[in-house]
């Protein structure tokens, strides 16, 4: 397991729902997304927390939701035990330095008619506690350090590459000396040989600046490689929290196991490949009409009377892993595995 | 389907209802005006102006005002003009509307289908020398005003070659179809030509660029992968759907003319249309029968709108399911 | 060895465009037997979708000129009219693309579309080829097919697309299937499904499959044999388990240490491949992946040929010590990471583009 730190960043229940647009003819009746349904998560300084989960299960959301990119519906976010859930934007703007975000798509996120050098300032500029020469100088370095040349800052963002736009974007948002950043998708539209590149990156800025990462992705490969813990999401829904070793090596909630289990493996003749395939059946319901009981519970291999009727809460199967599971496949002392 | 259709129509009244209520205000509860005089005509006794009060409940809170005007626009269909003494304003309407409607169907008939033609070849002969042409037809006719083509027109086929080329056109004017057929058609050729060549110029081009649009989908390299014929892509999947667009090109321009934007082409040809209705009341601020015509109006561009959304459903399935 | 189903020789697909002649295959050999899975892996702009494009003819950029030849069943496809190309496209090779989510026309049904594909080839009754459509909604695994077979594309989820893609493509029986990227826009369970049904048509048709991936997981669980492309040519080609346990070329290698694994031990830095792929603009005259090669030296100024017997590579490097640079990278890797260096950021050598 790995050492505690402090903890930096806690989400408390939070919940994010969208009304879905409905006609204005059929009151009362009113529809919700039920984006992200009742989170709880802690990060520790120093560390990377995982989120990982299939397209529609509430990751993105929630991560706009830690970095108070949207408000929530309820629950609470602390940033060094600071609750900034209920912050006025003035307020607000203190602690927006210590969070940043990357996202996924390196092109659409940065303005195509500035120099990216102009973009990196910015932050800095707003904050206003450094002289414009002392912002060159910073930005060059800057530039150095997520490994562009401080040649490149007058240029705009078509005359780079894929690899070299989501660099631009992590130097953005080190500009502002954050001390945690939330990275949604950060590699995904990447190349397999680029994205190799800024995965190193973040590995190499967060042992030389301490930085604390919350790393949203699809990938599980990706997000084993990063994270320290990890936790996945199903409907909006936490399902499992574990260390990264002790959830691949033995997942204790059933979707977990059948998403590892899905996610094609290289077969490289050096690494053990799983012996079994669990091919679920169906799709992810549509998070609006949510499943009675355990949101997993259509899908499940593992299916029984009581996941059907009662919504099972996320508790610890094991020191250090919870899992929202009424049968977990990791033992609960105490109680027998699930057959 | 049939509950969308509902749905729509049902919200097409509510904006009537609401359009009728504006322009009543607008015109007729605005300070300064005195609707008693006006509706009573110049230099009438009291005992008239009273009468009209009475009538038109013009002492009365707003509401029971509205619904009175309502009722002698619609129901006893007695509102006069206020320039033309008893000339009542329905029957006037309803006099100009097939003139209008005549005007705009034909010339609607013709821009669709040479619009949707010079359109889809355009598309189907990208890179060929046709396609540059055929959009250089289309910004000509955009760019002529109507009303001096139809003078000009009119010089060609009315004056200077009406001896010799062009004997057979008849007179300016409009002749009911009820009336005769073949007079109706003749009369009203070349204002429909004249108001075609404008929209076909600018329904090719957009069609054009749909369908350009179209062909670039990934649908299209699927149905090439198919083994589907060069035609049938055309014709069954990209100008299937780029006809989505045209559709409520169409119904926002329809309703428009319909509803008195073929104004310049009335008078220019001498049709006694709605356009030239609403023309003349606004000249002579003569309200009733702006009134009308602006409710009149706004019935064809709301019905156009819904018809433009239901025709939209049949189209895309995906509207269907919302 | 049985008589191949697809031969294609010195492929070659060029653009003309301002900026000069963009080569984006560039002498491509490779055979196919009949019920072999192909997995043809690379990067974006390796070239390996437009090969296969280009040889069933749909490219259609008045600019693009194929040379080189492709037997399908002992018939040249390259240069053959379209007219006739036409007759083996969706009957006797079948393409399916990426995003399932465009690529069914999106006013029609899902068995409007089936029927097409069966109505264009054969002649067939409607309602006999909506009862065939039924049987391979039902075949690719659509619930309740008879009822869905009216649904139109927007009321299918992705992987259900994905699978009334295939299904259409399956409608006459093709020789050869060409999946390009099938199950990149899906999700993990999803594409799961999608892989085990690909998986059961070639047990139950035999067809033989040209499977387009960057994902080398995905060619891992499917191919039979593996082709690796760099820059619009043929790095490396071999039977799958020779190419994943015993790459040869230093591109391979890059390929598969990029790939944060799920279950292979942790490492905290991934032997990355420095510098971005090449530009089709500006391919290198000898070999194309030399600039971000670590083990590049004076011989690779020349073109090195895709060479061997059964598992074939293009590289100058000797055979026999392959082995031993390639676990020379995985210490390049580590190394970088060393807190003890001055600095441990490797600077992007990528090239602006």
């Amino acid at each position: 397991m790995t050492e505690r730190g402090e903890v930096l960043l806690r989400a408390t229940d939070v919940v994010k729902h969208f009304p879905v647009a409905g006609s204005p003819w059929r009151r009362g009746a009113r529809q919700v997304v039920h984006a992200v349904d009742g989170v709880s998560l802690e990060v520790r300084r120093g560390q990377t927390l995982g989120i990982v989960g299939e397209s529609g299960c509430g990751k993105s959301t929630l991560g706009r939701c830690l970095v108070r990119l949207t408000d929530l519906t309820s629950g609470r976010v602390e940033l060094a035990g600071q609750d900034i859930t209920t912050l006025s934007r003035r307020r607000l703007r203190p602690v927006r330095r210590d969070i940043q975000l990357v996202f996924q798509d390196p092109y659409s996120s940065l303005n195509p008619r500035r120099r990216v050098g102009e973009m990196v300032a910015e932050g800095m500029e707003v904050a206003g506690e450094r002289s414009g020469r002392q912002i060159s100088a910073r930005v060059a370095e800057l530039f150095e350090l997520v490994g562009l040349s401080a040649d490149h800052v007058d240029r705009y963002p078509h005359e780079f590459s894929g690899g070299q736009r989501q660099r631009v974007g992590i130097a953005r948002a080190l500009a502002v000396d954050p001390q945690l950043i939330v990275a949604d998708e950060p590699v995904s539209a990447l190349d397999v040989s680029i994205q190799a590149q800024v995965l190193n990156l973040f590995a190499d800025l967060q042992d030389e600046l301490g930085l604390t990462y919350v790393f949203i992705a699809h990938d599980l490969g990706v997000v084993r490689h990063v994270s320290d813990r990890i936790a996945v999401m199903y409907l909006g829904e936490v399902v499992e929290v574990a260390d990264a070793d002790d959830l691949y090596e033995a997942p204790a909630h059933p979707y977990t196991e059948a998403l590892l289990s899905a996610a094609p493996e290289i077969d490289d003749g050096v690494t053990a490949i799983a012996p079994e395939r669990i091919v679920l059946v169906g799709d992810v319901p549509n998070p609006v009409n949510k499943p009675m009981g355990c949101p997993f519970h259509p899908r499940c291999p593992h299916v029984q009377a009581k996941c059907t009727v009662e919504r099972p809460p996320l508790r610890e199967v094991a020191p250090g892993r919870s899992a929202a599971c009424h049968f977990p496949l990791v033992a609960v002392a105490g109680r027998p595995a699930a057959p | 389907m049939v509950r969308f259709a509902l749905a729509r129509f049902g919200a097409a009244v509510f904006v009537l209802v609401s359009i009728s209520v504006l322009v009543f205000l607008i015109f007729f509860a605005t300070p300064g005006v005195d609707p008693a005089a006006r509706i009573a005509g110049r230099n009438a006794d009291q005992a008239t102006l009273a009468q009209v009060q009475a009538e038109f409940g013009l002492d009365q809170p707003l509401p029971v005002r509205y619904a009175l005007m309502m009722k002698h626009l619609f129901v006893d269909r007695d509102l006069t003009s206020f320039v033309n003494r008893g000339v009542l304003v329905i029957p006037q309407i309803v006099h100009a509307v097939p003139v209008t409607l005549s005007l705009v169907l034909g010339a609607a008939v013709l821009w669709m289908v040479v619009g949707v033609a010079m359109g889809t070849l355009a598309a189907a002969w990208r890179g060929r020398a046709a396609d540059p042409l055929i959009v250089l037809v289309g910004v000509v006719g955009v760019s002529i005003p109507v009303y001096w083509l139809g003078e000009v027109v009119n010089l060609v086929t009315q004056s200077r070659l009406h001896d010799s080329v062009f004997s057979w056109v008849p007179p300016l004017g409009y002749v009911p179809l009820t009336q005769n057929p073949a007079q109706w058609a003749l009369r009203l050729l070349f204002p429909w030509l004249t108001l075609a060549v404008l929209y076909a110029g600018i329904y090719a081009r957009v069609l054009r660029s749909e369908m350009m649009g179209a062909l670039d989908e990934d649908y299209v390299r699927t149905a090439r992968a198919k083994g589907v014929s060069e035609r049938r892509i055309l014709i069954k999947h990209a100008l299937r759907c780029s006809l989505i667009p045209i559709v409520s090109l169409f119904g926002l321009d329809f309703g428009a003319l319909v509803g008195g934007s073929a104004l310049l082409t009335e008078v220019v040809f001498g049709l006694p249309g709605v356009g030239r209705l609403t023309y003349t009341a606004l000249q002579n601020l003569d309200l009733p029968v702006i009134l009308g015509t602006v409710l009149y109006a706004a019935f064809f561009v709301v019905l156009s709108n819904a018809l433009v959304d239901l025709v939209y459903a049949a189209l895309d399935p995906r509207v269907r399911h919302v | 060895m049985s008589e191949p189903l697809l031969e294609v020789e010195d492929l070659r697909v060029s653009f003309r465009s301002r900026r000069g002649t963009a080569v984006a295959v560039d002498g491509l050999s490779f055979s196919l037997a009949p019920g072999e899975v192909l997995g043809v892996v690379g990067e974006s702009g390796s070239g390996k979708s437009v090969s296969m494009m280009s040889m069933l003819g749909l490219i259609r950029d008045p600019n693009c000129t194929v040379e080189g030849s492709a037997r399908f069943r002992g018939s040249d496809l390259v240069g053959m009219a379209d007219k006739d190309l036409r007759v083996l496209r969706g009957r006797d090779i079948a393409m399916i693309f990426q995003d399932p989510m465009t690529s069914l026309t999106p006013v029609y049904t899902v068995g409007w579309h089936i029927a097409e594909q069966i109505r264009v080839h054969q002649s067939m009754s409607k309602a006999r080829a909506r009862a065939r459509a039924v049987e391979l909604l039902a075949e690719v695994g659509i619930p309740d097919p008879a009822r869905r077979i009216d649904d139109y594309p927007h009321q299918f989820s992705g992987g259900m697309r994905q699978r009334a893609v295939i299904a259409m493509g399956l409608a006459n029986n093709p020789s050869l299937l060409i999946a390009d990227e099938p199950t990149t826009a899906l999700d993990v369970t999803t594409q799961a499904q999608v892989l085990d049904l690909l998986r059961r048509l070639r047990r139950d048709h035999g067809s033989s499959i040209i499977l387009i991936t960057h994902d080398m997981g995905v060619v891992s669980q499917l191919a039979d044999r593996v082709l690796v492309m760099y820059a619009g040519r043929a790095a490396e080609e071999g039977p799958r388990q020779e190419v994943f346990h015993h790459p040869r070329h230093p591109y391979t290698w890059g390929l598969l240490g990029s790939v944060p694994r799920a279950r292979a031990p942790r490492v905290r830095r991934l032997p990355a491949i420095p510098g971005s792929p090449a530009s089709a603009l500006a391919v290198p005259s000898g070999c194309a992946f030399a600039p971000r090669c670590r083990f590049a030296h004076d011989q690779c100024a020349e073109r090195p040929p895709l060479a061997g017997a059964d598992h074939l590579d293009a590289c100058w490097l000797p055979r026999d010590r392959r082995h031993e640079l390639r676990h020379s990278l995985d210490e390049v890797a580590t190394a970088a990471g060393d807190p003890g260096q001055q600095s441990i950021i490797v600077p992007a050598t990528e090239e602006f583009e």
